[in-house]
């Protein structure tokens, strides 16, 4: 059992607050990701967890075991460096088997561990081999068979795959899901790529400016973000915004047209809408003039202009349209979300 | 090195002239001396003062044997090696942790300390020393091997912090930090994977200090009497002595320096920022 509690945590460099009170907690075998932007403190708080660094308040528990005053080789946890770390003077091997001796375990169980987690990683082959001779691909794979042959409760990642190249990286997001979900531990997953985060995690922590905005599944995260920060941030594109006027309680004026929302004390609200959740129809809600059209194979990408607001819509790539178009936009009624300009937090 | 045209320009003429002029000229203003030396010194006494000189000397090793044999120049010989070898110790387990801590910590005062470091060796050792005879005496290390080391140490010492902080700074913060993860305390996974890497570099550093101590000839000279070092050794005993033997003198001297610089010439170059792989 290793659920990962992490209790009013906060964390400042100097005048510079990294992380405010966070408060985050991860169930046992679960795959959290900590998304965001650069800057937003998501390694800072991993390092937290592995002990890198010290928090300037709060706690951190793992299995029900306050940890944040130990050190990092007492917390049960493994870490995969995004520079990979494999130690350049010790072949693949001795890497793999590194945390094994310092276990102390007898050779067999070394041998056993190493070739087991090195066949599951595909690096048997590459066993005899110094950190010089490997390609980037391989050097990951060897610190993540480094970090599963201890067997860890925890397993951290500190953007594993941003070294790698697109195709590459694709590959890996895939396996590596796969093996993790194997091997029973607790994930903690950093990364800035959103569809990296989607694809792999069980959940999705967003953090903005040393918060976490919102921690949810990533469809929820998606469909229903919590912040205006959140629903701009995830979604590429990401979701669209248009300033809404109170007409009644439950009624708001949307680019001149009638749409019911939420009933609210707030004047103004924002209408928000993913791009793929409008459908052209004549006499539709919304009209939008048609900006610019780009063609992605699958689809088309049309940015449009809203009462001075940027728009962009998803359509078939069949329908022909050209800039300078209007489009007669129908938006689907339960996908549409609602954000207080104030709070920016959804309605 | 300073004033040669870059290599880029080399498509002028004139201007690759001048470099490859250059390169010979520091190469023979190195290389002319030590030949000198070594000739005169492999050559029968007689020949030392002869004219015209052959080219290839008649390696007859009288004089070098006599030097070898001439009284005092072994227990010379002896005292120096041993400060050599307890300054190289001193000041790499003096440097080193110097030159971790300002590669890896953050502290008040660290670029103050940097330049500290350096400073020492703009004061002058002649101004130095006469304070610090007085003193030896005082506390009874004049005339010491152990004291002579530890003004050895002194001078040597900034090279070994300097040098080791660029060695450590050369290794990625991220590779201790993994040992940490893998169940190393700070210790352990200094000696299981940062003292391997950095190994060969303070081995140089080592041998660095090794040859500023065994060329050291001033501090040497004053501060002892019974225990010279070969360097005070000579500068005594071989003012009056015949042009054979000083050279011999001086090719025993030279020799060992030379060495041990050209077996770390690699990790000297890579200290000194000069890409050589």
């Amino acid at each position: 059992m290793a659920e990962i509690q992490i209790k009013q945590v906060s964390k400042s460099f100097g005048k510079v607050v990294a992380l405010h009170s966070i408060d985050l907690t991860i169930a046992d075998q679960e795959f959290v990701v900590l998304l965001g932007a650069s800057g937003c403190g998501k390694t800072t708080l991993l390092r937290i967890i592995a002990g890198l660094e010290t928090a300037t308040s709060g706690e951190v528990h793992i299995g029900g075991k306050r940890i944040d005053h130990l050190p990092p080789k007492d917390r049960g946890i493994a870490m995969v460096f995004q520079n990979y770390a494999v130690f350049p003077h010790l072949t693949v091997y001795e890497n793999i088997a590194f945390g094994l001796r310092m276990a102390k375990l007898n050779q067999s169980e070394v041998d056993r561990r190493v070739n087991r987690t090195a066949s599951m990683m595909h690096i048997e082959q590459l066993l005899q081999r110094y950190s010089g001779q490997l390609s980037g691909g391989q050097r990951q794979r060897v610190a993540v068979a480094r970090a599963l042959a201890t067997e860890p409760e925890v397993i951290l990642m500190d953007e594993p795959l941003s070294n790698l190249d697109a195709l590459l990286r694709m590959e890996m997001r895939a396996e590596l899901k796969g093996i993790l979900a194997e091997s029973n531990t607790t994930t903690v997953y950093v990364t800035h790529d959103q569809v990296e985060a989607m694809s792999m995690a069980d959940r999705i922590a967003v953090m903005h400016g040393g918060d976490i905005v919102q921690a949810a599944t990533p469809v929820e995260v998606y469909r229903n973000p919590a912040a205006h920060f959140v629903a701009s941030f995830i979604g590429n594109p990401p979701m669209n915004f248009v300033p809404a006027k109170k007409i009644k309680d439950g009624l708001w004026s949307v680019a001149g047209a009638q749409i019911s929302g939420p009933s609210s004390t707030k004047n103004e609200l924002q209408f928000a809408i993913r791009p793929e959740d409008l459908t052209p129809k004549e006499n539709g809600l919304l009209k939008a003039k048609v900006a610019l059209v780009e063609p992605l194979g699958s689809h088309l990408l049309v940015s449009c202009n809203i009462e001075n607001n940027l728009f962009r819509v998803i359509l078939d790539s069949d329908s022909s349209i050209s800039s300078g178009d209007i489009l007669s936009l129908q938006p689907m009624e339960d996908r549409v979300r609602w954000f207080d300009p104030e709070t920016e937090l959804a309605v | 090195m300073s004033t040669q045209p870059n290599m880029v320009v080399g498509q002028s003429r004139a201007a690759r002239w001048a470099f490859n002029g250059s390169v010979l000229f520091l190469c023979l203003w190195v290389l002319v001396p030590i030949y000198l030396l070594l000739s005169n010194a492999l050559s029968a006494p007689s020949e030392v003062t002869a004219f015209p000189k052959k080219l290839v000397p008649s390696f007859d090793t009288e004089s070098v044997e006599f030097f070898l044999y001439f009284h005092g120049v072994g227990k010379a010989l002896w005292s120096s090696i041993k400060v050599a070898f307890i300054t190289m110790i001193m000041s790499i387990l003096i440097g080193a942790p110097a030159g971790y801590a300002l590669s890896r910590f953050d502290f008040r005062g660290k670029n103050a300390f940097r330049i500290l470091v350096l400073m020492t060796r703009a004061f002058p050792l002649p101004l130095l020393a006469l304070p610090m005879a007085v003193m030896f005496i005082r506390v009874g290390l004049d005339d010491t091997i152990f004291g002579l080391a530890i003004v050895h140490t002194t001078l040597a010492l900034p090279f070994a912090v300097l040098i080791t902080y660029s060695l450590f700074s050369g290794i990625p913060i991220e590779l201790e930090e993994a040992a940490w993860t893998l169940g190393c305390n700070r210790v352990q996974a200094f000696i299981k994977v940062i003292f391997p890497l950095v190994l060969p570099g303070i081995a140089a550093s080592a041998i660095f200090a090794f040859v500023v101590s065994w060329n050291e000839v001033f501090a040497a000279a004053v501060l002892t009497i019974d225990n010279r070092t070969l360097p005070a050794f000579l500068l005594q005993s071989l003012d009056d002595a015949p042009l054979h033997l000083k050279f011999a003198g001086g090719a025993v001297m030279v020799l060992p320096a030379l060495i041990f610089i050209f077996l770390v010439r690699k990790y000297l170059f890579a200290m000194w920022g000069i890409a050589n792989r």
